[in-house]
């Protein structure tokens, strides 16, 4: 059969001819696709837009400022920046060992017959609305951690972040100090945080490649040696993944943490005093009688807010889909 | 994923051999009764290697399976095998898909109980100690008794390096059982697996990065680096090209008089080639995976008593 001699030879244009039910059915979970993508968008836009006079006005000291008193023009977010890091922070110290303990018993050691059941008991965790978390945090918990905050304010009370204002031997010790902090927030949105956690890291774990779990064994290792050599390092990624898929739920954590913590602008690290105040608390709190103003700037705290979640997220999804395809087990 | 050919073998009756749970084995009575109900072809055939036995002077400990029988759940699989396997002598393992090979050999360094419904009747003696013995620590066992599998498995995040030594760090010993250095302990180790030459620049590179052939041949390094009595490779060469699978077969070759060696195969030239006994395994219809013939690779080969075995290595089947 005779070519027609093209005289440069260049990659010519390949049809598709995909089938019609192929180009519907691509069509349209593209658009749906796209339908999240604009949506997602333009909450960051509106966020964005709506923000642009509060930064305008405030400009850095937005960010500096620690206090929001409307009524005196006084209007920043470092207090409410800070206590929503350190609440998360918290949450994070206490899920993290939770969760990867969790994982790593459900996904090595449980009995095959209770597996099932703790899963769904752990998915479960996460079912539950954050208004009974609040509820068991400010009815079972509190009265119970205050003990726990003294006594880690006597013994570690030289640490900065264990201080409290006021004296821990004073013979009626001041209770109330102890109570509605950041530290009791954190314990309450630690348990919203552990499920995720725990499901991410359980997920990973499962994929641990039966290979080179035997291939431990076969070398006379222990289980947990095993788990050390191989579950451990192969799950780096979700284990990292899991956690910051956490923090990000702690971070927006509202309800919670809006009935547990007593509301202060102060700038401080002492996460077992009474007081505090995080973003989402924030704009739950004050929306209602926001003036157009304070509206604008409950929203920049927002945008705030917004941004750091996302990235967060972000970082967590990379570093999870590194961990599944076995990308990061190759570094 | 390794595939074992579980769970297609047929249903027999229970109550033929009751199933025995692995921690229940004991070295009573009646389990060695019943086993002495051998039929002829199982009993000849460890008379034949047991004949060909003799004393050896080299490496190595001697093996032996005594009516060994297994189940997955109430699916037995294997039928009251026994074989002897001895030092300086490559013993392989041949037979059709899903004869039970793989499992029994997996009986032989009690990586069997892995599996969760798994269950065992019958010893395994390793210098005539039963393995499955009440006193016996199944992470004992498998240092001595080494075990190198069909799809390369280095452990991905480790060095090549590390990979060799990993063996010593989970079982928490520092050097080598002779009081060699750590560094001589990977290159002899690595020497002895024959790949020392292609990757002693590279120690600190992961061991992932490597051909499969190089990368099973770590995974030999890594076995030998605990000094185990027995090497069991199961179909070591089945994923490799066929000059891996030459270099492999070379160092079995090196390696058989130090470590007693147990080789699964498909590949019946290559039983051919590097083994000295050989058992044929043989699931017929219906019943569960048994030993139709051992003996000497030779005889196996060339003058078989058993018609299917003649079969078999001709290539009339399986």
């Amino acid at each position: 059969m005779a070519v027609s001699a093209s005289p440069v030879d260049e990659p010519r244009t390949i049809h598709a001819g995909a089938p019609k039910v192929d180009r519907v059915f691509h069509g349209s979970v593209r658009t749906v696709a796209i339908i999240v993508l604009v949506v997602f968008g333009s909450i960051g836009l509106f966020l964005g837009k709506e923000s642009i006079s509060t930064f305008h006005q405030y400009g850095v000291r937005f960010l500096t400022e620690s206090d929001w008193e409307p009524s005196l023009n006084r209007i920043g977010i470092s207090a409410t920046l800070l206590g929503t890091v350190l609440v998360a922070i918290v949450a994070l110290v206490i899920a993290f060992p939770l969760a990867l303990a969790t994982a790593l018993y459900i996904s090595e050691y449980a009995p095959a017959r209770l597996k099932p059941t703790l899963v769904s008991l752990v998915d479960m965790m996460a079912a539950v609305p954050s208004i009974i978390y609040a509820a068991w945090g400010f009815f079972l918990l509190m009265p119970r951690a205050q003990f726990v905050a003294h006594w880690l304010h006597q013994n570690l009370g030289f640490i900065p972040i264990f201080r409290v204002d006021t004296d821990p031997n004073a013979a009626p010790w001041a209770q109330a100090r102890y109570t509605g902090s950041m530290f009791i927030a954190g314990i309450v949105v630690s348990m919203m945080v552990l499920p995720i956690a725990c499901a991410v890291m359980r997920g990973v774990f499962a994929q641990a490649p039966i290979g080179e779990r035997e291939a431990a064994y076969a070398l006379g290792g222990t289980r947990w040696g095993m788990i050390r050599s191989v579950v451990l390092p192969f799950g780096r990624g979700g284990i990292i993944g899991g956690t910051m898929l956490g923090l990000g739920r702690a971070l927006g954590e509202t309800v919670a943490v809006a009935i547990i913590l007593s509301t202060a602008f102060d700038f401080k690290f002492r996460v077992l005093e009474n007081g505090g105040s995080t973003i989402s608390k924030l704009i739950a709190e004050r929306f209602g009688d926001a003036t157009t103003v304070q509206l604008s700037a409950l929203l920049a705290a927002g945008f705030v807010l917004f941004v750091m979640t996302l990235m967060v997220n972000t970082v967590a999804a990379v570093f999870i889909s590194r961990s599944r395809s076995g990308a990061a087990t190759e570094a | 994923m390794t595939a074992y050919p579980y769970g297609h073998l047929p249903l027999i009756d229970p109550e033929a051999t009751q199933p025995i749970r692995i921690d229940d084995v004991q070295v009573d009575g009646s389990q060695i009764d019943r086993g002495g109900i051998v039929d002829g072809r199982t009993a000849d055939a460890t008379v034949v290697l047991e004949d060909a036995n003799g004393s050896s002077p080299q490496g190595g400990a001697r093996l032996e399976a005594v009516n060994v029988s297994a189940w997955f759940g109430t699916n037995k699989v294997l039928e009251r095998v026994s074989l002897s396997m001895n030092p300086g002598t490559v013993t392989a393992l041949i037979g059709p898909s899903g004869c039970g090979k793989s499992t029994f050999l997996r009986t032989l360094n009690r990586m069997h109980e892995m599996v969760p419904s798994a269950k065992l009747s019958g010893e395994v003696r390793l210098n005539d100690e039963d393995i499955y013995g009440p006193k016996q620590r199944v992470t004992d066992t498998r240092k001595r008794i080494g075990m190198v599998f069909q799809k390369p498995n280095p452990f991905p995040t480790m060095s090549i390096e590390e990979n060799v030594i990993a063996g010593l760090k989970l079982i928490g010993r520092r050097d080598g059982r002779h009081g060699t250095d750590r560094d001589e302990l990977v290159e002899r180790s690595l020497s002895r697996a024959g790949v020392w030459n292609e990757v002693k620049d590279r120690l600190h590179e992961p061991g992932g990065a490597l051909s499969g052939g190089q990368q099973q041949r770590l995974c030999i390094a890594r076995a030998l680096a605990v000094d185990p009595d027995v090497l069991l490779m199961d179909e070591p060469c089945s994923a490799l090209d066929p000059t891996s699978t030459r270099r492999i077969e070379e160092t079995i070759g090196e390696l058989q008089y130090e470590v007693t060696i147990v080789i699964v195969t498909h590949n019946m030239q290559q039983a051919a080639r590097v083994s000295q006994y050989c058992a044929f395994f043989l699931a017929e219809f219906g019943t569960p995976g048994a030993i139709v013939e051992a003996g000497s690779t030779d005889k196996m080969f060339h003058e078989p008593d058993d018609q299917r075995t003649k079969d078999y290595v001709d290539g009339r089947f399986g």
